[in-house]
Parts: structure tokens; sequence; C-alpha cells
């Protein structure tokens, strides 16, 4: 995960526009040579258009899109080296298996014999060599999406486009198709952008992450950094699990800020670039970097009230009320080995926070 | 909706759907079977026999039923070709042309033709050749024929085009196909279904015209409808019958192929 690769798909200052209604901001984006690189956020957020304008289903309203050193956000589709697996395949249905993945290299102008050998090649990448010869309509929906990766596959394209190509698979085999997109992405050294709108599936799968709501991206880096780090409430909030807080800075000093919660307590956090003295703003803290106890463990304890526990197979979740006034939720691993216990509701415990757990946000 | 047999379970509908199929059948069926006597007589029977139709072939009749049936496949081959490439590009201009002023005129003008009356179209038509003076013939039928011909082959065509969807060509595209290639190597055969349903259709009105042929055709020029009318005028004789089986088994076959093939589906 080298920072010195070069950037493959450049997307500068790009403007979208239908009628009077801005569907892209200003996206800047640079996309690495050989990443995989996915596009998340909310559904209307303009992942699809930005997609489509890379491919060149969609003119860019302003700004420009270079692929290596050329500028393409004016070429045809055609005359573009980037392929996409469109979200329901759109195999070609009066073609069969191995012609679908021929097409590509066919309409490059390869010769059949070399257009069949390695549509034959790339079927034996997504392991469906015994189905060259059926039609898509004989296969299954997972199948299927692997034919529409071999095909775009094939020309060996210089830049993979993939929108939620796996949306409309069952959970497990979505989570199969993961593991195997992933290992396929290394396999061949293509860049892949990849569109989803499911953040449990951009942080299994992506080197680097676009968070993008109401057509800006809010934040970009790798999916530990946007997890861990998240930059404003919109990320916080749509990656993971987390409480928010309201807070008042009341001082800054030595990269650290001192947060007050109301009740008399304060939190001290990292220090924020545009969050300063007296302002008020949020705190995210994830729910697994919480624990309970029933001695007070350090001078930052909260002390709250167990209101109920939610069992969700491998962890615990504990929602409780802070003296504070906050409601805040605490996840537990199942499992006794961290020495957690269960509290019962109505029960009076001190909420601790592992260090650094607590970020400031900017709105 | 309630299942089964109550559905349709209002008192003297059976009897009205009866009464109606019988109404609309029975002429024909008693047309048919006519066309199998052995009999001169058209209303009594007197056995069983093909002699009627070997009539139709070899009869005194023969020639004048031999050149109209010329006449009428002819110009059902040349009409519904010709009708099915207009067809084509207008339903590809309507459903994939994006926007166009004047969208929703142009799907009336291409339908018009359903809705006016026929005798209407018949005689706006020979004024039209008269006007410009042209010799009524074999080709003012086949002209007349086209144009009748194009909304009947618009309609299965443009309605497969809809279930079409674009990212069918926009994948072709995708995968470096230019505009043709992307139409010819995976529109059109998607659409095949469409255009030949469209096209048995229009063979199948062109082949069975009666009252527009009979307004634009040239003295001595006959197809088979205006032929058959033609001897019945001079009084039926059973040969008509024999005719009229063999042109409602040819119409039968070709509306249910042409239906049977609208219903291949290729999108899935
Ligand atoms: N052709 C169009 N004309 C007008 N508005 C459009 C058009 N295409 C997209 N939009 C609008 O642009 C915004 C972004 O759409 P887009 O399809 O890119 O969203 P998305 O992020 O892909 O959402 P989803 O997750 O639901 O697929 C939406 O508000 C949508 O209504
Ligand atoms: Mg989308």
């Amino acid at each position: 995960m080298t920072d010195e690769r070069p950037i493959a798909i450049d997307i500068r200052q790009v403007i979208k526009r239908f009628g009077d209604f801005t569907a892209l901001k200003e996206v800047s984006l640079g996309i690495r040579d050989n990443e995989f690189f996915t596009l998340l956020g909310p559904s209307g957020c303009g992942k699809t258009t930005l997609l489509r304008m890379i491919a060149g289903f969609e003119d860019v309203t302003a700004g420009a899109i270079y692929l290596y050193d050329q500028e393409i956000a004016r070429l045809p589709p055609n005359k573009r080296p980037i392929n996409t697996v469109f979200q329901n395949y759109a195999l070609f249905p009066t073609m069969t298996v191995l012609e679908n993945v021929g097409f590509g290299l066919e309409m490059q102008g390869k010769p059949r014999s070399e257009a069949n050998r390695r549509a034959g090649e790339m079927l034996e990448l997504v392991q469906l060599t015994q189905f060259a010869h059926r039609k898509p309509s004989q296969l299954s929906g997972g199948q299927q999406q692997r034919v529409a990766l071999a095909r775009a596959l094939a020309p060996q394209p210089r830049g993979l486009l993939l929108d939620e190509p796996l949306s409309a698979l069952d959970m497990k085999l979505r989570k199969s198709m993961q593991i195997e997109l992933k290992h396929i992405q290394r396999e061949t050294g293509i860049t892949f952008i990849f569109v989803t709108h499911d953040q449990e599936e951009a942080l299994t799968m992506s080197d680097r992450i676009a968070v993008m709501s109401a057509g800006e991206v809010q934040q970009l880096g790798s999916a530990r950094d946007i997890y861990e780090h998240p930059r404003n409430m919109f990320v916080a909030d749509f990656i993971g699990d987390t409480n928010l807080v309201e807070v008042s800075v009341d001082r800054i000093g030595g990269g650290h800020a001192t947060c007050n919660l109301g009740g008399g307590y304060m939190l001290s956090c990292e220090a924020v670039e545009g969050v300063g003295t007296g302002s008020r703003v949020h705190l995210s803290v994830r729910p697994e970097r919480l624990f309970l106890s029933t001695e007070r463990t350090g001078p930052e304890a909260l002390r709250g009230r167990v209101v109920e526990n939610i069992f969700i197979g491998t962890d615990i979740t504990t929602i409780l009320d802070l003296e504070a006034g906050q409601r805040f939720r605490v996840r537990a691993s199942n499992s006794d080995r961290g020495n957690q216990r269960v509290f019962e509701p109505g029960q009076d415990v001190f909420v601790n926070m592992e260090r650094g757990a607590a970020r400031l946000l900017i709105d | 909706m309630r299942t089964g047999a109550a559905r349709f379970d209002f008192p003297g509908f059976k009897v009205m759907t009866f009464l109606c199929l019988f109404i609309l059948y029975a002429p024909l069926v008693i047309v048919m079977i006519y066309s199998f006597n052995d009999s001169r007589s058209i209303t009594t029977w007197g056995g069983f026999s093909l002699r009627w139709y070997v009539d139709v072939f070899t009869g005194p009749d023969s020639a004048k039923f031999k050149s109209a049936a010329f006449n009428s496949f002819s110009i059902a081959l040349i009409a519904a070709t010709v009708a099915t490439a207009i067809a084509t590009s207008a339903a590809l201009a309507m459903v994939r042309g994006g926007r166009f002023k004047l969208r929703t005129a142009t799907f009336g003008v291409i339908n018009l033709p359903i809705l006016v009356p026929e005798i209407v179209t018949a005689v706006a038509i020979l004024i039209f050749f008269n006007t410009i003076g042209f010799t009524r013939g074999y080709m003012t039928i086949l002209v007349a024929h086209i144009a009748f011909c194009i909304p009947f082959a618009y309609l299965p065509i443009s309605a497969r085009m809809q279930g079409i969807e674009g990212v069918y060509e926009q994948a072709a595209m995708d995968l470096y196909a230019d505009r043709k290639q992307a139409f010819r190597r995976v529109l059109l055969p998607m659409m095949m279904p469409g255009i030949f349903s469209g096209f048995l259709l229009a063979f199948i009105i062109s082949l069975d015209d009666f009252i527009i042929t009979n307004f634009v055709k040239g003295a001595g020029v006959e197809t088979l409808p205006t032929a058959i009318f033609g001897s019945v005028k001079q009084g039926i004789r059973p040969n008509i019958m024999a005719i009229s089986t063999m042109l409602l088994a040819f119409s039968t076959v070709i509306v249910t192929l042409s239906w049977l093939v609208s219903r291949i589906d290729r999108t899935k």
C-alpha cells in the first residue's frame, strides 16, 4: 500500500449538473494504479453518476478526467480502455457465455481464434469453463455475475468499474464473491473502482475508500483510517456504529482538547483542525472501545445506569443512560476472555474509555 | 382477486359468450365443411370429396386464381418487407431517439391508419393516386399496401424495443463496439422476434386486404380477395369455399406463428 504508485485515474474538479440539479459538486479524486478503490455513500449521493462519467456514458458539466496522462472526459465509451461490470450484468442474451466474454476482444479487432482463446482463459479464472456454451439465461445469478466480470476483464482494461455488482446476490454468495473479487483484483493487477452503499462491504474489500454524500467527497482514506478517524459527523455516523455526543470545547493545548459533556464531566481527546475553544461540536465514540465496570477506573469514567442488554450473537450491546444526560451504547464481545460480565438493567455502572477512543468531529 | 370458478359467474355470462362465438364462427365452419362437399350445390350435402380443391388448381377459373394468388403473395411479401424495414427505423427513432419535438405527434401519425376507417383511407389513397396521375395497377396496390402495413409492423416491434433496456447497447459500447456494431451485434438480434412478428402481421394484413385494394387496383389486376369477390358476384360456386378455406388456414397459421414468435423472450 505504498503511496508512490502513480495515479491511474485522476478526477479533477468534476462537476455534474442535470438541469438545475447538481449531482456532483466539484469532485477531485486520484485513484492509484492497481488499487481497489471504493466509492461509498448513501443512495442518491452520485456514485453511479461519477462512475458513468468515468465510463463515458455521461458527459461532464465541468472538470477533467485523466487516465494516466490522457484526458478522457470527452471520449466516447468505446474509445476508453476502461470496462464496466453493470449492476444487472447486462449480459447479451442472444450470445453464449463464451461469445459474451470474447465480445470486447472481437470489437478490438482481435481475430476470432485469439478472442476465443482469451475468453476461455477468463472463464477459467472465474471457474465457469464448463458453462462456456450456455446462454446467460441458463446460469444462476452468481454465475452471471462472474460472466460479467470475465467479460469486462477479458480486454485487459486499464481500469475496471463495478457498480454495486454484488447487490443482487444473497448474503452468503455475496461474502464469497467479495473474497473472489479481491483475489481476482490482486491476480490481474487491474485498477478497480467499486461502488457500494454497504459500508461493511467497503471496509472489507478496499485499499482506499471515498465516502460520499450529497454529491461531495466527505473523506478519503484507508478503511482503518476512515473507521478510526472519521473527519466529520456524516462519516462517523455512516461508517459503523457510534455514539455521538454534543460537547463544548473548554480548552485546547498541547495537541489536546478538553471537552465538557455537561454534568461536570470532562473528556480529553486529540485536537482537530477547525475546532477552536468555546465551540460546540460532536464527539464520536465507537461502542466497542468502551467498557463497563462497577468500580471507577480513571478520572474520566462516566457514571450511568443500564437500560437494556441486546444480544446479537458475537456481541452484547448494553444501552445505558449517562448521568451527564446522554444515551450510550457499549459493545462487548460475547466471550469470557475479556473479563466482561453482563450488568443487569437498573444497575449503576461506570463507562470507561480506551485511550484515543473519543474523536472530535467537524460538522 | 378471487380465484376459481366464481370469477366469471355472472348470470347469463356463459350464454352470451357462446352466442357471440357461435355468430362469429358458425359461418366459417359452414364454409369449411361445404368446401369438402361432393355436390355442386352449396346447401345440400352430397358426400365428402376434394374435387373443389382440385378445381381451384385445374378448373376453368384456375388461371384467374393463380394470377391472383401470385399478385397477393408477391405484394404481401414485398409490402411486409418494406413496411417492416420502415417500422423498425421508426421504432428505433421513437424508443431510442430520446425526447424530440413532436414525439407524441409522431407516434400518432405512425399509428393513426389503424384507427381511421379503412374506407376513408381507401378513398384518400385513390384521390392521391389520381391527383399525381399514377396509372392504377400492380404498383398502386403495392404502394398502398406498404403504407397501411407500417403501423401493424410497428406495434410488435416497438413493444419489443421498449422491453430492451438501453444498458445492453451501453455494455456493447463499453466493450469497444461503435454505434453500428452495437446495433447490429446486440440490439438487432434482441429485436428479431419483434421484427419477425411485425413482418408476419404486416404480411397477413396485406394478404387479407380487400377494401383498399379494390379501390386502387387497375382493371384486370386482381388479388385473391378481389378475385374471390368478383367470382361471388356471378354466383357462389363451391370452389370459392375451397379457396376461402385455404386462405383461412394459411392466415391462422401465420397469425399463430406471429403470436408465438412475439412471446420469445430474449432479454433474460
Ligand atoms: N439522468 C438524470 N437526470 C436527472 N437527475 C439524475 C439523473 N441521473 C441521476 N440523477 C440524480 O443524481 C443524483 C445521483 O444519482 P446516482 O444514480 O449517481 O446515485 P447513486 O449514488 O448511484 O445512488 P444509488 O446508491 O441509489 O444507486 C440523484 O439524486 C439522482 O436523482
Ligand atoms: Mg447507483
